[in-house]
Order: structure tokens, then C-alpha cells, then sequence
């Protein structure tokens, strides 16, 4: 039996929906706005909303004591790196999981993603006297291999889930057509999985945009990306919430502007198969 | 599709590939203070003294660049040439023999105009192992108006039991003003600086001789009684969330009758940029109570060299030029006299030009010169350190009894239950590191 909506619970969820998205938004704005507040007003209590006078110093003081382009560099060559690589080993690891499954496949897929359950810290030792014996402390290809690494286990789930939703008879079609193992991946599987792909790499860069503990704990200088950038701007003695709230606004732009203008396919990439 | 490919694997290479460099490059670590951040600012002064070194800066967060520096010195993993670190560390680390002795600071480093308290503070078995940035102590600031009003003189140091009757005369919520602002917020370099100060300023000691906890004795209950009588019934309303930074905002804002801190607040408010009541704050001694000894604090950042620096030469030249008298008058020519680090050089508080350009130099040196990191409380102690005890085990325990005390000041359990709390824990971590 289908349920029809009255106007006014079309009209209450609307709200709602509105009020939850604008508080989830509003940390954000209140950021943006504190940007453009001198710290004494930043702290000011009551705060000021928009009555107060405006001022670009803190963009300045940033610009002038952090080099933004080279953290920012180091961000998106971390980012994606660590998604390209990842998705070479997920897509792999996602077909055989979805289309030759065999009786432990499930196991894996748990005891994978139970990986994802340990804190970071309690590896942090044996993982940093690797990377310095290796020489790999405060590299790029190092960063790059522990956040592949750290995000695998859900980039396999996503791809599983959604290659799972492909029908297998399409993929032996191919094969008695005379595909080999790759072009089945590359011209059938691929394309058909587009919407799911994309998701998981934007959820992916998204993750490793945003990672805080090895980023901070495995660079100095030449490979610290813009976790370490905001890091800098918090004080233990002093007022920093107007510098700190300038240099987050600048840290988050890139990846609101990327998902603001990739929204479509990440709504759709994430709600596929969700509904049967 | 190829070309995005092609760009992204270009990237990735290059960011494999190193950088050749002929010049010795020093990488610093170091917190984001205000005095760090100016000289960061002044590298230039030092390059083109030193034009074979270059400086590569990294600025963290306390608690990131605590952590981050730890595991870098104990791996040995050589990432930074000079690290800025605490008066804790360095005993515990140059114990340890994970800094490099400072023995090579140049003839003209004048290493006894280093005031005493704080160069024992750096120093293992008299060799120096970091030297002094800029040290600091605890006081009170006190807004001189609202004292007036109240008909309230300061005669001699204060007394816990009279601090508490001023903030009762000056606790007026209704006008947005809290008789007194104290650290409330749960850690060992929040809340527990202030409380074990308290402590010993009512005759408590962390440890025995023994290094038996002490947190079941009657001098304690009557700290923990004290702090949090005078802040939960006369503080601002959710202290438990204050911490340095916080107080300075209220007591910026106008909201704090008194305030009892870290001595280098002493710029912020009385600075007319920052501070909405610059020109009505006052400066006395931190309160005593059956002792003035150990009731402020000692605390300084200071610049060391780990044992696995390459460059230690470089890193020693690149210390002297920062912790020099030099550099306090380069400071004072850039940014002002009350802009120079404080509480390092002796000199400094002879200089006529600084004296009168802060006005709250004479206190600063006053609590410094009085906290004395082995003499700090009033029944003998094994351990080194005024709010703390200078051994690995103390942020773990100190962190933990600031949270069972911060649990005593929001109510949600009594004095007794904490401090009961607080000496069942710090037995077990005892016990468990082999003390007893």
C-alpha cells in the first residue's frame, strides 16, 4: 500500500531537513566568519554576528608566516596519490571478492575492515622506525604508501558492495564474447561501476585530505601537508582563534570547492545499490 | 582520462625526488607563542650572520609538537636539529642522554647572567642541556578598579583564606564579573600547574621520600577544599573548560577579578590591542597559605639539540644567537622593550629601558627568583620540579588526577572522592614503574 504525504509533513520534514543541515553547516560558517574578526573580537563574548569591522589581516599574517601553496601541494599530491594507488589494488581485490567469492571471502572482507579498529598510536612506533630506517620519514612516497594503506580496507567495501550489484551473466558474456581477464575489468566491469568508482575515490581523497595523526606524526617540512599548516596556528599562550580560523578556511577550500562541484555523483555514488 | 593520469604520476615522482643543497640546513621545532613566532620572524638576522645555514621551521601545537618531538628523540630519528622543549623534559631527557650537552655557545654567551632557579632548571649535574628562550612563573593580576571600588588595599602577600574573602566582596555575576579566574580545564600543564602549586602552599607534597603518593593527606584535602570553594562558588560559570587561554579571554573581556597564571599573561593584559582593561590591571605574588614556598610555579621553553643531530655545530650557533643578550636587543630595536622574551637573563631586569616599558617586570622577577625547583615544599620530596616532579611517569599521573580533580570542581564527585581517586591511581602507576 502505497503512503501518501500531507502537505503539512511535507512542509514539517522540509524544516527539519533545513534546520539539520544548517546546524551541520553552521560550525563551518561561524569558521569563515572568524576569519574576518580581529582575535580580540574572535573571543569576545556575546560574539558579534556581522557588526564588526571586517579585516583581511589574518589572510595576511597566514600568507606571510606559511608558505599555503607547498602545504597545499603536498595535500593534493598525497590525497590523490594515495587514492590512484589504492584504487589499482581495491578494484583488483573488489572483482575477485565480488565475482569468484569463496567460502572465507566474507571472513576477509570482516577481519579487513577490523584493521580499521586499532588506534593509530599503538602503531606509531614500529611504523616510524620503519620509516626512518627506510628513509622514509617526511617523503611524500612514504605518506602516499601509509594512507593507501590505511584507507584499502574501505575502498575494497565500497567497490565490493557496488560491484556486487553488477549481474555476473554481463561478465560471462564477455568472456564467451572472448575477453581476456583484464579487458573484462577495463571495458565491462569498469565502465558499468563509473558512479561507484567515482564515490569511493572522492570519499577516499576526501579521508586522506583530512588525516591528522600520520600526517602530523611522519613530516617536517618537505611533506607536510595541510593538517600541519592548521597545527601551527594553535596557541597554547595567546589568542590564535582568528589566524587558526583563517588558516582552516584556507585548508578547506579546495575540498569544499571539489565536493561542492562533485555533489551529484558523490550523492549518487553513495546511494547506489542502496535502494532495491 | 591519460593526461590527468600522466600529471598525477609526474607528481608523485617529483615528490620523490630530493632536493640537492650545499648549505647546512637546520630544521627547528617549535611551539606557536608569540615570542617563537617573532623570532621566527628575525631569521634573517641570523642568516646573514651565518650565511651557511639556513632555517626550516616547524610550527606545531604544544601537545602535537610534545608527542611529535618525543617519538622523533627517543627513535633516534633525526628529524629536527634544535627542538624547543620544557623545564620537564629536559632533566628527564638529558638523563637519558638524548641531548646534546650545550658546551660550545661562544665566549661572549655569558652563561651566569642566566638567572639561577631557571638555569638549574635546564641543567644535568651542572652541564647545560637546552638554554632558557624565555621563562615564566605563576602571579596574580588583579583588576585595580574594581578593587578601588570595594575598598580593597593589597598590603604584604596574600593569603589563600584572604584571596577567597576578595573574591567574595568582588563575585558579582549579575555585572558580568566573576571574583576570581583560575585553570579548571583537566591536564598536567592545565588545571594540576595551579592546583600543585596550591598544594604546596598548604604544606602537600606529591611524593615522600619514599615516593609514596601523598594524596590522602590532610594538607591536600585542604587545597582541593580551597580551589574548589574559591572557583566553584566565585568563578566563572563552567571553569572546568578554562584553561590559560580561556581565562585571558575573560580576563581581556573585563570578566575576572582576579586571576592567577602564568606571569607572561602580564603582556596580553596589559596591552591595549588585546585587552579591554589594559590600563586597570595590577600585580602581586601568587597567594601562600601555611607557606609561601612552591606557591609559583617554574616553567620555561628552552632550545635543546637531540643526540641524533648531524649539524650540532650549526644547532649551537643557531642556540647562542637565540638565547643571547643580542638577541633581546634586537627584539627591543624591531618590536619594543616589552616585546622581548622574558624571564632568561638577569640583565634584562637591570636594563632602566625595559623596567619602565613593563610594568610588571619587577613581579616577574620577584616569582622567579623565589620558585626554586629542588627546595618546594615544605616537608622534604625526592623529585626535581615546583608543579611537577621531573619524571616520565608525571604526565600520566598528572593527567589523570587533573581529571579526577576537575571532576571534584564540576560536583560530580566530593573532595574526599577524589583525592581518594587520585592516591589509589598514582600508587598503582608507582608500583607498576618499580618505585616500590
Amino acid at each position: 500500500m502505497e503512503s501518501k504525504q500531507t502537505p503539512l509533513g511535507y512542509v514539517s520534514f522540509s524544516v527539519f531537513a533545513w534546520i539539520v543541515g544548517l546546524l551541520i553547516f553552521f560550525p563551518i560558517f561561524w569558521m569563515v566568519l572568524t576569519s574576518f574578526k580581529t582575535e580580540l573580537e574572535a573571543v569576545s563574548i556575546p560574539p558579534s554576528f556581522i557588526s564588526f569591522d571586517w579585516t583581511l589581516e589574518n589572510y595576511a599574517e597566514v600568507q606571510q608566516r606559511s608558505n599555503y601553496f607547498k602545504f597545499a601541494m603536498n595535500s593534493v599530491i598525497l590525497a590523490v596519490g594515495s587514492t590512484l594507488v589504492g584504487l589499482v589494488f581495491a578494484v583488483t581485490c573488489a572483482w575477485a571478492m565480488a565475482f569468484n567469492p569463496t567460502k572465507r571471502t566474507k571472513d576477509a572482507l570482516l577481519w579487513m575492515l577490523s584493521t580499521k579498529m586499532m588506534p593509530p598510536v599503538g602503531v606509531l612506533v614500529p611504523i616510524y622506525l620503519v620509516f626512518r630506517d627506510w628513509g622514509l620519514l617526511d617523503t611524500r612516497f612514504g605518506l602516499i604508501m601509509v594512507l593507501f594503506l590505511m584507507n584499502l580496507p574501505i575502498m575494497v567495501w565500497m567497490l565490493y558492495t557496488y560491484f556486487k550489484e553488477i549481474p555476473t551473466d554481463i561478465l560471462e558474456a564477455a568472456r564467451m564474447d572472448g575477453a581476456t581477464l583484464p579487458k573484462e575489468i577495463i571495458f565491462v566491469l569498469l565502465p558499468m561501476a563509473v558512479p561507484g568508482i567515482a564515490s569511493t575515490m572522492l570519499l577516499n581523497i576526501i579521508l586522506a585530505w583530512n588525516e591528522a595523526f600520520w600526517t602530523l606524526n611522519l613530516t617536517t617540512s618537505d611533506a607536510a601537508p595541510l593538517t600541519a599548516f592548521i597545527a601551527s596556528y594553535s596557541s597554547p599562550e595567546g589568542l590564535f582563534w582568528a589566524k587558526l580560523s583563517a588558516a582552516s578556511t584556507l585548508a578547506v577550500a579546495p575540498i569544499l570547492v571539489i565536493g561542492w562541484f562533485s555533489q551529484k555523483q558523490l550523492v549518487r555514488g553513495l546511494t547506489f545499490g542502496a535502494v532495491k | 582520462m591519460k593526461r590527468v593520469m600522466g600529471v598525477a604520476l609526474c607528481a608523485l615522482l617529483a615528490g620523490g625526488v630530493a632536493h640537492a643543497n650545499a648549505e647546512t640546513k637546520l630544521t627547528i621545532a617549535t611551539v606557536n607563542n608569540g615570542d617563537m613566532i617573532r623570532m621566527q620572524k628575525l631569521t634573517d638576522d641570523f642568516t646573514s650572520k651565518n650565511p651557511d645555514i639556513s632555517l626550516e621551521w616547524v610550527t606545531l601545537e604544544e601537545n602535537t609538537l610534545r608527542q611529535r618531538v618525543t617519538t622523533d628523540i627517543a627513535t633516534k630519528g633525526g628529524q629536527y636539529d634544535v627542538m624547543t622543549i620544557g623545564t620537564y623534559e629536559v632533566p628527564i631527557w638529558a638523563e637519558k642522554g638524548w641531548l646534546a650537552p650545550l658546551d660550545n655557545l661562544g665566549s661572549d654567551y655569558d652563561v651566569d647572567d642566566l638567572m639561577p632557579a631557571i638555569r638549574s632548571a635546564v641543567s644535568n649535574d651542572g652541564q647545560l642541556y637546552a638554554a632558557p628562550f624565555y621563562g615564566e612563573s605563576s602571579m596574580m593580576m588583579y583588576r585595580t578598579d574594581l578593587f578601588e571600588a570595594a575598598g580593597i588595599e593589597i598590603n604584604g602577600r596574600l593569603t589563600w583564606d584572604q584571596t577567597l574573602e576578595i573574591a567574595k566582596k568582588l563575585h558579582k555575576p549579575d555585572e558580568g564579573v566573576y571574583g576570581i579566574c583560575l585553570r579548571g580545564k583537566a591536564g598536567w600543564g592545565e588545571n594540576m600547574a595551579l592546583i600543585t602549586t596550591m598544594g604546596n602552599a598548604f604544606g602537600a607534597r606529591l611524593f615522600d621520600e619514599n615516593w609514596n603518593p601523598t594524596f590522602d593527606s590532610a594538607e591536600w584535602k585542604n587545597a582541593l577544599d580551597m580551589y574548589t570553594n574559591v572557583l566553584g562558588n566565585y568563578g566563572p560559570p563552567g571553569a572546568t573548560s578554562n584553561g590559560f587561554n580561556e581565562n585571558l579571554s575573560l580576563f581581556n573581556s573585563g570578566k575576572c577579578g582576579m586571576w592567577i597564571d602564568a606571569t607572561v599573561a602580564a603582556s596580553f593584559v596589559t596591552n591595549p590591542k588585546e585587552s579591554k582593561v589594559a590600563d586597570k590591571v595590577g600585580f602581586t605574588e601568587a597567594p601562600c597559605a601555611v607557606t609561601c614556598t612552591g606557591a609559583n610555579w617554574l616553567w620555561a621553553w628552552n632550545l635543546g639539540i637531540p643526540m641524533g643531530s648531524q649539524k650540532v655545530e650549526a644547532a649551537q650557533k643557531f642556540i647562542s644567537w637565540a638565547t643571547s643578550k643580542a638577541y633581546l636587543e634586537l627584539v627591543a630595536s624591531k618590536e619594543g622593550w616589552a616585546n622581548v622574551p622574558p624571564g632568561t637573563r638577569m640583565s634584562l631586569y637591570q636594563n632602566p629601558k625595559y623596567l619602565e616599558a613593563a610594568p610588571f617586570a619587577d613581579e616577574t622577577l620577584l616569582a622567579i627568583d623565589s620558585a626554586d625547583p629542588i627546595n618546594s615544599t615544605l616537608e622534604p620530596k625526592p623529585y626535581v620540579g615546583v608543579q611537577f616532579a621531573a619524571i616520565p611517569e608525571f604526565q600520566g599521573i598528572g593527567t589523570t588526577v587533573g581529571q579526577q580533580f576537575s571532576a571534584a570542581l564540576a560536583g560530580q564527585m566530593s573532595v574526599e572522592e577524589a583525592l581518594s581517586a587520585a592516591q589509589s591511581s598514582t600508587d598503582r602507576t608507582m608500583r607498576k614503574a618499580g618505585y616500590y
